[in-house]
C-alpha cells in the first residue's frame, strides 16, 4: 500500500492480522450471499411452484379469465418447437464455424470472427427480437413460430461457435496426425476422427446452449408473440413457457399467478437439470465451458 | 483464404491412375470442407452486419423526424406522435449504476474469496452454484422480484425512508415498483458474471507473484489486495464492463419491477422505465411507422452502447489473459 515498509511494532502486527481476518470474512460473506441467492430462488420456486403443479398443467390448454384450472400444454409444445427451429438455425452454423476456427482458421479473419462472435453474444436479447421482427415478421406481416425460432437460433450461434471450437481444439494433435499418416485427407480426419473424439463435449455444449435460450423471453415477445390455443404449423403465433410466465405474472389474477409459479418451476427445473448434467459430464471430459 | 495452413499435402505418388483420381476427390473433399466451414464462420459477420443495417434502416423515419433531439427530449407521447428517449436513457443509466454499486463490491469480493482464499473443494462447489445462478432465466428472477422481493422491500423501505427522506434520492412514496427495485434485481443478475470471470482472471495470476509477497511477510489479505488484484485489474475491469453491458440490455426482470412510467423521477424510490423495458412493452402494439421507428431507434441506441461497452470489455479481458498465460 505505502512505499515505505510498515514498522514491525506489536500494535501494527495486531492491526494487520485483524484487517486480514476481517477482510477474509467479508469476502466469504459476499460469496455466501451470492450462492445463497440461488438456494433462495430454488427454495421459493419449489415451495410455490411444485405445490400447484398437477397433471393438467402438462395436458390442458389455458382457461379463459375467471375459470380456474387449465394448463400450459400449448406453451410447452410451443417452446419445444421454437427450440427445434433455433437448433436448426444455430447449431449447423455455429458448429461449422467452430470447425473452421479450430481446424482451418488462423490469422486476421479468424480473429475478426472471434471478436464479432463475442460482440454478437453481448447483443441484448431484446435487440435480437427487433432483428427477427424486421427480417421475418415485418415482410410477412404476422407473428410466427419461425420468427421466434430464428431469434433464438441467432442467439445460439455465438456460444455454439466458441464451444465447438474449444472442444475441437482439445482433441490431441496426435489423433489428426495419426489419421493423416494413414492416408486420410484433412477433411476425412476431421470428420471421422476429430469430431467423434470431441462428440461428448460438442453435444453437452449444444445442450447448455439450448438451456440458455429456452428461458429467453424478450426476443419472443414480438416474434412468436403468444397464443391461448394450439399453434399448428410454423407460420402462426405460438405460446411459449417464458412468455406465459411473464404475461401471467404481470396479470392481476391470483389463479394466473399460481400458474406462473408452476410454469417457472417447470422451466427452472428443466434449465437447471440440463445445466447440472452437462457440467458434470464436462467436468469429467474436459475443461469447463465459459 | 490465405489463412488456411497448407502444411498437410497428402498427394500420393502419381504412378497409379485410378488412385490419383481418388486422391483428387479427397482433395476436393478438403476444399468443400474449407468452403462450407468458412461460409459458416463468415455468416456470423454477415448476420452482425445485417443486424446493424436493419436497425439503422428501420429507424430512419424516426431519426429523420427527430434528429439528435430524440436523445434529449423527455416527451414520450405515442398518441401525438412525439417521441423522446431521455426518460428511458435516464432509467437505464440509473438502474445500471445502482446495480454496479451493489454488484461490484459483492462480486469482486466473492471472486477474491473463491480464487484466493477458499479451500479448493469449497471453491469449486460454490463456483458451481454461482454458475447455476447465471443460468436462471431472467423472467424467473422477475417473477421472484414481483412476488417476493417487492413485498419484502415494502416492509423495509418506508421505515428507512422516514429517517432519510431529507435526501432527495429517497423521497416520495414507495409503491414497491421503482428504479431502486430494478437496480437491486439487476445487481443480483450481474453477480454471477462478475464473479465467474473475475475468479478466472485472478486464478490466472502467476503463483510467484503470491509467493513473493508472502515471502516478504505480507498477510494473506495484503498479498491478495496489494499484489494479486492489481495484477488482475484489467481482467476484473473487463468482467465489470461485461456485467455493465448485460445490465443495460437486461429486459424482462427490469420490465417486471421498474414500474414502467416514462418520467424522469429524481427519487430512486419512484417508478421509472428503461430502454429495454419500453421496447418489450410497446413494440408488439406499436401502430404506425413512426412509433415503430422510434422503438427501433431505441434498440439502435441500446445496441450501440452495449457494443461499445462489450468491445472494451473483451479487449480488457483478452489483454489480461495473454499476460497471465505468458
Amino acid at each position: 500500500m505505502s512505499p515505505s515498509p510498515p514498522r514491525n511494532t506489536p500494535w501494527n502486527r495486531i492491526r494487520r492480522k485483524s484487517v486480514n481476518a476481517i477482510m477474509l470474512t467479508l469476502t466469504g460473506v459476499c460469496t455466501i450471499f451470492a450462492a445463497g441467492i440461488l438456494v433462495f430462488i430454488l427454495g421459493y420456486l419449489f415451495i410455490h411452484g411444485a405445490r400447484s403443479l398437477n397433471w393438467n398443467f402438462f395436458t390442458k390448454l389455458p382457461t379463459p379469465v375467471g375459470e380456474t384450472g387449465g394448463g400450459m400444454a400449448n406453451a410447452i409444445l410451443g417452446s419445444a418447437k421454437l427450440l427445434l427451429v433455433a437448433t436448426m438455425v444455430g447449431v449447423p452454423i455455429g458448429f461449422l464455424g467452430g470447425v473452421y476456427l479450430a481446424e482451418f482458421g488462423g490469422g486476421g479473419f479468424s480473429f475478426l470472427v472471434r471478436y464479432v462472435t463475442d460482440l454478437l453474444n453481448g447483443v441484448p436479447s431484446i435487440v435480437m427480437g427487433i432483428f427477427a421482427f424486421s427480417i421475418i415478421v415485418l415482410p410477412q406481416k404476422h407473428f410466427s413460430t419461425l420468427a421466434g425460432g430464428l431469434a433464438l437460433g441467432i442467439m445460439m450461434i455465438p456460444i455454439a461457435i466458441r464451444s465447438s471450437e474449444e472442444f475441437l481444439r482439445n482433441v490431441p494433435l496426435a489423433l489428426r496426425e495419426g489419421s493423416m499418416a494413414l492416408g486420410a485427407s484433412k477433411a476425412r480426419a476431421i470428420w471421422s476422427v476429430v469430431i467423434p473424439a470431441a462428440k461428448a463435449g460438442l453435444i453437452t455444449g449444444i445442450m447448455l446452449n439450448l438451456a440458455r435460450v429456452a428461458g429467453e423471453t424478450a426476443p419472443l415477445l414480438f416474434t412468436a408473440f403468444g397464443n391461448r390455443y394450439w399453434s399448428p404449423g410454423w407460420e402462426q403465433p405460438t405460446a411459449s413457457l417464458p412468455v406465459m410466465i411473464y404475461t401471467y405474472a404481470i396479470s392481476p389474477y391470483d389463479d394466473w399467478h399460481q400458474q406462473a409459479w408452476s410454469a417457472g418451476f417447470v422451466l427452472l427445473a428443466m434449465v437447471l437439470s440440463v445445466n447440472i448434467i452437462s457440467r458434470v459430464i464436462l467436468a469429467k471430459k474436459g475443461p469447463a465451458l465459459r | 483464404m490465405s489463412a488456411v495452413p497448407s502444411a498437410v499435402d497428402t498427394r500420393p505418388p502419381a504412378s497409379s491412375g485410378g488412385a490419383a483420381a481418388f486422391w483428387k476427390r479427397l482433395r476436393a473433399g478438403d476444399e468443400i470442407a474449407i468452403a462450407t466451414t468458412f461460409l459458416s464462420a463468415f455468416t456470423v459477420i454477415l448476420v452482425t452486419a445485417v443486424l446493424v443495417f436493419e436497425l439503422y434502416q428501420k429507424s430512419a423515419i424516426s431519426r429523420h423526424a427527430f434528429g439528435w433531439s430524440f436523445l434529449t427530449s423527455t416527451t414520450w407521447d405515442p398518441v401525438a406522435g412525439n417521441f423522446g428517449a431521455l426518460p428511458f436513457i435516464y432509467g437505464t443509466l440509473v438502474t445500471t449504476a445502482l446495480a454496479m454499486i451493489v454488484g461490484i463490491p459483492l462480486g469482486v469480493g466473492a471472486a477474491i474469496f473463491l480464487a484466493e482464499l477458499a479451500p479448493p473443494l469449497l471453491s469449486s462447489a460454490l463456483s458451481f452454484l454461482i454458475e447455476l445462478l447465471a443460468a436462471v432465466p431472467s423472467v424467473i428472477i422477475g417473477l421472484l422480484g414481483i412476488f417476493v422481493m417487492i413485498p419484502i422491500l415494502q416492509q423495509i423501505v418506508p421505515p428507512v425512508q422516514d429517517k432519510l427522506s431529507w435526501i432527495p434520492l429517497f423521497s416520495g412514496p414507495f409503491y414497491g415498483v421503482s428504479l431502486f427495485t430494478a437496480g437491486v434485481v439487476l445487481a443480483i443478475m450481474i453477480l454471477p458474471f462478475i464473479i465467474s470471470i473475475s475468479r478466472e482472471v485472478i486464478l490466472s495470476v502467476p503463483n510467484d507473484q503470491r509467493e513473493g509477497a508472502l515471502a516478504l511477510g505480507a498477510t494473506r489479505w495484503e498479498t491478495t489486495w496489494n499484489v494479486v488484484v492489481p495484477y488482475a485489474r484489467k481482467g476484473i475491469a473487463g468482467s465489470i464492463f461485461l456485467a455493465l453491458a448485460r445490465a443495460m440490455g437486461e429486459t424482462m426482470a427490469v420490465t417486471m419491477v421498474v414500474g414502467n412510467d416514462p418520467k424522469i423521477a429524481h427519487s430512486l424510490m419512484a417508478p421509472g422505465y428503461s430502454i429495454a423495458a419500453v421496447i418489450a412493452n410497446e413494440f408488439a402494439e406499436a401502430t404506425g411507422d413512426l412509433y415503430q421507428g422510434a422503438l427501433i431507434e431505441l434498440g439502435l441506441v441500446l445496441f450501440g452502447v452495449t457494443i461499445i461497452v462489450n468491445g472494451a470489455a473483451r479487449l480488457l479481458v483478452m489483454s489480461t489473459e495473454k499476460r497471465g498465460s505468458s
